[in-house]
């Protein structure tokens, strides 16, 4: 297959940054993305232009490091599949792709697509911990979970904190992250003792990285390479309606304020 | 109350407030749309049913206020929210691929902008009737027939109802989602309900200029 790839290069945080234009060629459609790019960083080596940065780890859909916005999905256009598990059969020979690095005031770019994505660990931070006993493993069982909650809860865990979600958002909001993250443990009996103050604190943590509003478009839930489900953030108004208005709202709100 | 504030200063508990207060309006345009339509049984209903409402005094203005408080809560929030979303996409994307939001989610804001400028235009024309040609005081039935027969605000009125019916469809949609409610048994029916209620609410207001431009309201 022959390629022509319009990438957005920008050379640091500060740098104002531009498309460019580039041709792949020999492109096989057995590669992955990710190769297809490296074979063009490969090409790029032998000239005198710095090669393509592009965040990647794992390379087996798990990690959720990749993050590229390919053709103005992110991801790319297979529905559940994370950019490194996205195949060059997905595409014709002779099409122009073009590639942007995820889009959000809240996730900076640090270079070419390499996007920051640390508002996202602060608001896992935000969470803390959840009471559990670090001595010896307690007998399997210990604690009940009834099937269709940990179902649920495993559901939700699935997220690998990508960002697709916000990137894939028109307010580029995080709430479809945040809900999955409050969820899982919300479902589950280990997560109670600190439920109400996990969601106060998650959600306030990611007001204050400028993220914007959810307005239910329902775009993250189709960009998520985890299927997670926008019922996750419906769980979550409710959690923290609740925690707000019935529970210790107030103090646990007025420490945050 | 500060319990209330505590929520408002989210962006979650914003929309909380669209929600509840879309809920209200939206009651009160239920009821608003069946006293309509008695205009095509006899506009005198519609006089009748214009003098109760004024018969109940202080109740009335409680209603009057409680409607306004929804409208500026409904119209703060949304300008916050909507201000916070510009600010938190910096840079456009150069390809974004929308996949699954609807007509109606992408107007919410521009049609939630035309709804006040209709609602504004609407209380000038009927209740105040500053904007109405021939205003008679406690005349509701004439007036509205008479006000109709301009056919460019006729055409204002069914464009507005156009915008109604968008504006609930997602509106009501969401508001359940935003609440809190997600039973999956349910789940497949809010959209049928949104529609349904959208349809019948804006389709029932926009019989009456509908009939007035093909001339059946006269």
């Amino acid at each position: 297959m022959r390629l022509t790839l319009k990438v957005w290069r920008q050379a640091g945080p500060a740098d104002r940054g531009g498309f460019r234009t580039y041709q792949a060629h020999d492109v096989s459609e057995h590669m992955s993305f990710l190769e297809m790019l490296d074979v063009v960083n490969e090409d790029l080596l032998a000239t005198a232009e710095e090669p393509i940065a592009f965040d990647h780890d794992c390379r087996e859909g798990i990690c959720g490091t990749c993050a590229l916005m390919i053709n103005g999905m992110p991801h790319g256009p297979k529905h559940a599949t994370t950019t490194c598990q996205l195949h060059m059969r997905s595409f014709h020979d002779g099409d122009t792709i073009t590639i942007e690095p995820w889009r959000a005031r809240a996730f900076p770019v640090l270079r070419d697509l390499v996007v920051d994505r640390s508002s996202f660990d602060r608001i896992i931070s935000a969470g803390g911990f959840v009471t559990a006993p670090t001595g010896s493993a307690q007998d399997a069982n210990a604690i009940l979970v009834p099937k269709d909650q940990s179902d649920l809860a495993m559901d939700a865990a699935a997220c690998i904190g990508c960002g697709a979600c916000v990137a894939a958002c028109p307010n580029g909001s995080a709430m479809l992250f945040t809900a999955a993250k409050v969820v899982h443990l919300a479902l589950l009996p280990q997560g109670q003792p600190e439920r109400s103050r996990r969601v106060l604190a998650m959600v306030h943590q990611m007001d204050a990285e400028a993220f914007g509003g959810c307005t239910l478009f329902g775009e993250c839930e189709a960009a998520c390479p985890k299927e997670i489900t926008i019922e996750n953030i419906m769980r979550m108004n409710r959690d923290l309606m609740r925690a707000t208005l019935r529970d210790r709202g107030d103090r646990e709100a007025e420490a945050l304020a | 109350m500060k319990r209330l504030f505590a929520l408002w200063a989210t962006t979650v508990g914003k929309k909380v407030a669209m929600a509840v207060t879309g809920i209200v309006m939206i009651l009160f345009l239920v009821s608003h749309m069946i006293s309509n339509v008695l205009i095509f049984k006899n506009p005198a209903h519609l006089d009748s049913y214009a003098a109760w409402l004024r018969s109940l005094g202080p109740a009335l203005w409680i209603a009057r206020v409680g409607l306004l408080g929804a409208v500026v809560v409904h119209i703060v929030a949304a300008y916050q929210l909507t201000m916070r979303a510009r600010r938190a996409r910096p840079i456009a994307y150069d390809r974004h691929e929308k996949q699954v939001t609807t007509y109606a989610a992408r107007t919410m804001r521009w049609g939630g902008v035309l709804l006040l400028v209709f609602i504004v235009f609407h209380l000038l024309h009927f209740t105040t009737g500053t904007l109405h040609p021939d205003f008679h005081p406690g005349e509701a039935g004439r007036n509205v027939i008479e006000g109709m027969q301009v056919t460019p605000v006729a055409i204002f009125y069914l464009v507005s109802m156009l915008a109604l019916g968008l504006h609930f469809s997602h509106g009501i949609w969401a508001s359940f989602g935003t609440l809190g409610f997600h039973n999956p048994a349910y789940n497949q029916w809010r959209r049928l309900l949104a529609w349904g209620v959208a349809i019948l609410v804006a389709g029932g207001f926009a019989t009456i200029p509908a009939a007035a431009i093909l001339g059946y309201l006269k």
